[in-house]
């Protein structure tokens, strides 16, 4: 426990402190760029820019081995992977806007292509290595055991410039994801927009390899803008909180990852991520599954109260169990069913309200208002007390109403 | 094309050919409904299901494995439509939250499960061993008749036919329906047709074809298989039948080619070693997809052509 309790507090050693800051970063970097693409609907093309990383860190490695140096330096991997990343966007949005396939299906294809070529590759260099292990295999699923000082910092630095970037391009890329056809009318630029917000994408990518892999990279792209969008309706806080989501969720699951053994960094970032996601689904205040099941049971309490005090001031006899329940549970009838005092002023009260309303969509001219009748809305929240004290002039005297007494 | 090809290369060409060809029919359909991505999405939850399945059974049995596989497949579709019901969030989205929660718990499964004494892994699973599927009791093409000879032949050439065969039945017998049902589902509804069960059946299959097809070759093909050859293909048609046909004509050829191109090409490079057959089977049927986006009659959206010029 207190292994876990060192790692959360940076105190598991350098490099584990600096993996988990970098991933921290990372994270924050990814919720604010993924929360564009969510928004723009395009968040799987994230998971081919990912894959199409993999043949270019085979053709990097290839090409340094050919040079002389040393094929593992992070950046040069990082670099090779960015340019097929670029050229895998490329083809996506070609075959997209020259061709008749949807996108999805050019997104789907590029991404096993370029997949495809990557393993290709990789078992070139197993060849090529004779045996030696080159180490790229961690770039499927990532791995932050035994990295190096330099990458660490590579990740930090990368993280911090993404961060920065998603926040210089914030203000058009926002106005792109919700209309662009106004913001073309602005005179943005759509096209280069997108090919930034994808640049960005794929930066983040890039920089997330080494720790998550390619493969769950496109994890923390998406889950912490959905996660976000269950807490806010404004675009401006959906991305710092789907940044703040992922940031916490990288740190979090770079620090247990590093405190317990066989715990993989990459798929702990993805649980931690997925446990926010779910809890808000269930429990967000307004979008949750909960919230929304609350909203269902009110709504159904007080259709059955009126139509309960309906019945009661019609003298007729409830039979449906659940708005007996409801009744004898607030105390407007006795358990044998008949009306309290409460229950036959309350009765009264909303016979009154039928009666006003019946009077209202009759004679009242404003059928904006007057159709706001749904049976449950009491009328003093639509109209003025004048223009009620006027249906009531209209109905006449009152009379005498009453349960079953 | 001696005794040589029928022992090494003959059993994995045809365990690619059914293979891509069981993918490839699905995805027809799946393309036309938009639901391309679906397939990527069966292919990473395999991993999870086949984890379960191991660590429910205790062996590397080739039956449990495909039947958690394809029950995490199920599990997947759900969730992915639950998700996007109950969180009111596009299907993109869902099926991005969903499927990489589930890799990332199978993955963890992996590394914390002993699974040092079976071979399981992460990598296995991405590539398949189609390479090592070979047929060693063959001593030439008189093996096909020989029954001893037959009876070493590798089981998932028996699956994977057996599961192809049964792609195609289903594809056949339901092919009003679905044909009705993906170009106007509303109208396939008014005719009686159940629309939605036709939908998650064909999206079951799909799951079938996947899990079958990655247990002998890996998810890469799978990836590529359902969506590239059935891709070029509607790029050189606008007839559903003959749409079909030249899917499977590019899946099977992929295969070929590809699995050709890996074992043999590296050794007219003067290389030692074959590349992944896997691998390169995914890259053939991308470059097929490539040609067609630049040569094939179809290609271009209807009006487009005159922009275009």
């Amino acid at each position: 426990m207190s292994a876990i309790l060192d790692a959360l507090l940076l105190g598991a050693g350098y490099n584990a402190a600096l993996v988990a800051l970098g991933a921290g970063l990372l994270g924050v970097a990814a919720g604010a760029s993924g929360s564009f693409l969510f928004l723009r609907k395009r968040a799987l093309i994230s998971d081919a820019v990912a894959h199409a990383t993999l043949p270019g860190v085979g053709l990097a490695f290839i090409v340094m081995v050919a040079l002389g140096g040393d094929g593992r330096n992070l950046l040069g991997l990082l670099l090779g992977s960015a340019l097929s990343a670029g050229a895998g966007l490329l083809l996506i949005e070609w075959i997209a806007r020259r061709t008749r396939l949807p996108e999805d299906a050019a997104i789907g294809a590029v991404l096993g292509t370029f997949f495809g070529l990557g393993i290709v590759l990789l078992t070139v260099i197993q060849s090529l290595s004779a045996g030696r292990q080159a180490g790229l295999e961690g770039f499927l699923l990532g791995s932050t055991a035994g990295m190096l000082r330099a990458d660490a910092l590579v990740i930090a630095v990368g993280g911090t410039l993404a961060v920065a970037l998603t926040w210089l391009m914030r203000r058009p890329m926002t106005l792109v994801a919700f209309d662009a056809d106004y913001a073309a009318a602005l005179g943005y630029d759509i096209r280069r927009i997108d090919l930034a917000m994808m640049a960005l994408v794929m930066a983040v990518t890039v920089i997330g390899l080494k720790v998550v892999g390619l493969i769950l990279i496109v994890a923390m792209l998406i889950i912490p803008a959905v996660t976000a969008r269950f807490w806010t309706d404004r675009s401006g806080r959906l991305i710092w909180i789907a940044g703040g989501l992922g940031g916490v969720s990288g740190y979090l699951g770079a620090a247990l990852s590093s405190a317990a053994p066989n715990m993989p960094t990459g798929p702990i970032i993805v649980l931690v991520a997925a446990g926010m996601f779910t809890l808000s689904l269930f429990l967000a205040p307004v979008r949750g599954v909960a919230a929304a099941l609350l909203r269902r049971r009110r709504f159904q309490a007080r259709v059955h109260r009126r139509q309960g005090l309906l019945a009661l001031a019609h003298g007729e006899p409830i039979r449906e169990p659940y708005t007996l329940r409801l009744l004898t549970r607030q105390g407007l009838i006795r358990p044998d069913g008949v009306a309290t005092e409460a229950g036959r002023a309350q009765a009264a009260r909303v016979l009154r309200d039928e009666h006003r309303w019946a009077k209202a969509r009759e004679v009242h001219q404003d059928a904006g208002l007057s159709g706001r009748y749904d049976g449950l809305t009491p009328i003093e929240e639509v109209f003025t007390p004048d223009e009620i004290a006027e249906f009531d002039r209209r109905l006449g005297p009152p009379v005498i109403v009453g349960g079953a007494a | 094309m001696g005794a040589e090809f029928v022992q090494f290369s003959l059993t994995p060409i045809l365990i690619g050919m059914f293979a891509a060809i069981a993918c490839a029919l699905p995805g027809n359909f799946l393309i036309l409904r938009r639901q391309a991505l679906i397939g990527d999405a069966i292919s990473h939850v395999v991993l999870p299901g086949i984890v379960v399945a191991f660590l429910l059974t205790g062996t590397v049995a080739a039956i449990p494995m495909m039947i958690g596989a394809a029950a995490a497949a199920i599990v997947a579709v759900i969730l992915i439509e639950a998700v996007r019901r109950l969180g009111r969030i596009e299907p993109g989205a869902a099926m991005g939250v969903v499927f990489t929660t589930l890799f990332a718990a199978g993955v963890l499964l992996l590394e914390q499960s002993d699974t040092s004494a079976v071979h399981l892994d992460v990598e296995h699973a991405l590539m398949g061993n189609l390479e090592s599927l070979i047929w060693l009791r063959a001593t030439g093409w008189e093996s096909l008749l020989d029954p001893a000879a037959l009876a070493a032949l590798p089981p998932e050439l028996g699956r994977m036919a057996v599961v192809c065969a049964l792609i195609v039945a289903l594809t056949a017998i339901f092919w009003r329906w679905l044909k009705i049902a993906t170009f106007d589902e509303g109208f396939a509804q008014a005719l009686g047709i159940p629309a939605a069960g036709l939908g998650f059946g064909l999206v079951v299959t799909a799951a079938i074809a996947a899990v079958a097809a990655f247990d002998a070759v890996g998810s890469i093909i799978v990836i590529a298989m359902f969506i590239c050859p059935p891709a070029a293909a509607r790029l050189m048609t606008n007839r559903l039948e003959v749409q079909v046909l030249w899917s499977v004509a590019f899946a099977a050829l992929s295969a070929v080619l590809g699995y050709v191109l890996a074992g043999y090409g590296p050794l007219w490079f003067g290389a030692a070693n074959a590349v992944s057959a896997a691998g390169m089977i995914a890259t053939v049927s991308g470059v097929i997809l490539g040609l067609a986006c630049l040569y094939a009659p179809h290609r271009a959206r209807i009006g487009a052509a005159r922009e275009d010029a």
